[in-house]
């Protein structure tokens, strides 16, 4: 059963200085998700990502990604930090940019291999010809899709994405989650986003965070519970259970 | 317009004159040195600007004065004659950027402070060193340079540190590169992104030491990333950033040291002024032409 799932956190909590973010959060993850990561600012939506990553280590509790601690499987792990600022005047192709996802311990130069995989990722996000353009020169969301290249183009077998859809129109938002959606047949992909209502049509699971952590397969998501999610007003959808790999079931 | 171009022509003639005459010896040091370190200004320079960290390399500057100081108070006091100032203003240098490494890593909220406390403890020192040292010492000539104090001994020491820092460079582009631009990203690839910030800082100290004897470590941290932002207007790649840095830092410290000689000025301030309205009229050009 355990072998099925790529991310598993057992009784997880971390705190920052006193404040508890998460708490006794467990958590599964199965291979081939799509699961969005929704819940309030300062809620720990990142902190999980996070601690997914090894960026953060937890206080208590358990976190195996592949079966290893995160640290080790980091490599197999693309991630898309959440939309930053970035200096205007930065001197880079959206291909340096790209490359970046290449560089490992023992690359010091990138090799022909590096730059095909580097242009198959920009092909998967549908950027192609774009490879010389400046990154300063893209719109929002040719950025955003642009770092997502960077994330794939370590073939990773996990995608973390933080608030890819921050900052951008509609239709880019729905351009993004056609691209993850065909990326979801090769790999388990996690995303934290806000809008919820527009996520759940593309997603297979929606994740609660606020503290404790609930996981809602979008299939059960119906009556009551979707009407919730859809206005927004995430404190109707109780959260006083605890999940399980078969999902969620109330205590 | 044509006294102008006379002048300039005049200028340039007298130039070449004092250039070949065999008393101004200085002046050819000078130049070669501007020249060679300009290799080191512009590539470092061009890290330090796209990583913004013009802060971080001013109070590194400025702490080399305790370096320098020490030196002095060394060789007078103590007797150690060979503890030259460049030697004092090096190890300075390297030591203080190590600590504000670490410090602006891991003191999050406090960082600005502590770099500003490093900043004035260093020049704090260097005074209180040069106080308790008998003889007089011309300070300014080490806060806003003197190539009359240029050595071949300093032209060897340039040479090497340009050789490390270029050799450095080219080894570690990529990582440097990929650090300044997203250093957390880069840490989940496995990379020690700590160290190559920290290797950085420590280039970024030497590089600085370069350049103190010409334009002393009050400017020079205007020579270090003044090149560097009028490349950023038109470099697209990050190595023709540099290339231009290098190419215009040259152009600087070359035109200052003459414009300097021929006009009596002092030679760090001129190559300064130089730089410095060169840099300002094309970023209102940049901004006018951008309305």
């Amino acid at each position: 059963m355990k072998t099925d799932h790529d991310i598993i956190l057992e009784n997880v909590s971390f705190a920052y200085k006193q404040n508890k973010i998460l708490e006794d959060v467990t958590l599964f993850i199965q291979k081939g998700e799509f699961a969005s990561i929704v819940g309030p600012n300062g809620g720990g939506k990142t902190t999980l990502l996070k601690l997914i990553l090894g960026l953060l280590k937890p206080d208590q509790g358990r976190i195996r990604i592949f079966g290893k601690p995160p640290a080790q499987a980091r490599q197999k792990i693309g991630y898309m930090p959440q939309y930053a600022p970035l200096d205007m005047n930065f001197p880079a192709t959206v291909m340096d940019v790209v490359l970046m996802g290449r560089l490992a311990e023992k690359t010091f130069w990138f090799s022909k291999k590096d730059r095909s995989e580097a242009l198959a990722a920009i092909d998967e996000v549908g950027m192609t010809g774009f490879a010389a353009t400046g990154f300063n020169e893209l719109s929002g969301g040719q950025r955003q899709r642009i770092l997502i290249a960077r994330a794939l183009c370590s073939r990773p077998a996990i995608l973390l994405l933080d608030e890819p859809t921050a900052n951008v129109d509609h239709e880019t938002e729905v351009n993004l989650f056609s691209i993850l959606q065909a990326l979801n047949l090769k790999m388990t992909i996690l995303v934290v986003s806000h809008d919820l209502g527009f996520v759940s049509k593309y997603v297979k699971s929606v994740i609660c965070v606020n503290r404790k952590v609930v996981i809602h397969p979008t299939t059960i998501m119906n009556g009551l519970l979707i009407k919730d999610i859809y206005h927004g007003d995430l404190k109707m959808v109780r959260h006083d259970h605890r999940c399980s790999h078969e999902g969620h079931s109330h205590d | 317009m044509i006294t102008g171009a006379a002048m300039k022509a005049t200028a340039m003639i007298e130039a070449i004159q004092a250039l070949l005459d065999p008393d101004n010896l200085f002046l050819r040091y000078a130049l070669v040195m501007g020249g060679l370190a300009s290799v080191s200004f512009g590539i470092i320079g061009t890290f330090v600007t796209i990583k913004r960290i013009g802060y971080l390399a001013g109070a590194i500057s400025h702490s080399v004065f305790g370096g320098i100081g020490l030196a002095i108070f060394l060789q007078v006091n103590v007797g150690l004659s060979w503890f030259d100032p460049i030697l004092g203003a090096t190890l300075a240098a390297v030591i203080s950027a190590v600590i504000i490494g670490l410090v602006s890593l891991h003191a999050k909220e406090r960082e600005d402070t502590i770099i500003g406390t490093i900043w004035a403890v260093g020049m704090a020192a260097g005074i209180l060193f040069i106080d308790r040292t008998a003889g007089y010492f011309n300070l300014s000539s080490y806060l806003f340079g003197d190539i009359l104090l240029i050595s071949k001994k300093d032209l060897i020491f340039v040479s090497c540190l340009d050789v490390t820092v270029l050799g450095l460079s080219i080894l570690f582009f990529n990582r440097f590169f990929s650090v300044c631009f997203d250093s957390e990203f880069m840490s989940l690839r496995g990379l020690n992104t700590s160290f190559f910030y920290l290797l950085l800082l420590v280039l970024t100290a030497l590089t600085v030491v370069l350049l103190v004897r010409i334009v002393g470590i009050v400017l020079v941290i205007a020579l270090l990333t003044i090149p560097s932002a009028i490349a950023s207007f038109y470099a697209k790649r990050l190595w023709q950033m540099m290339l231009f840095s290098i190419l215009l830092c040259a152009f600087f410290t070359t035109a200052g040291l003459l414009l300097s000689y021929t006009l009596s000025l002092s030679s760090g301030p001129t190559i300064i002024i130089l730089s410095g309205a060169t840099y300002l009229t094309l970023l209102i050009f940049h901004k006018w032409i951008k309305n």
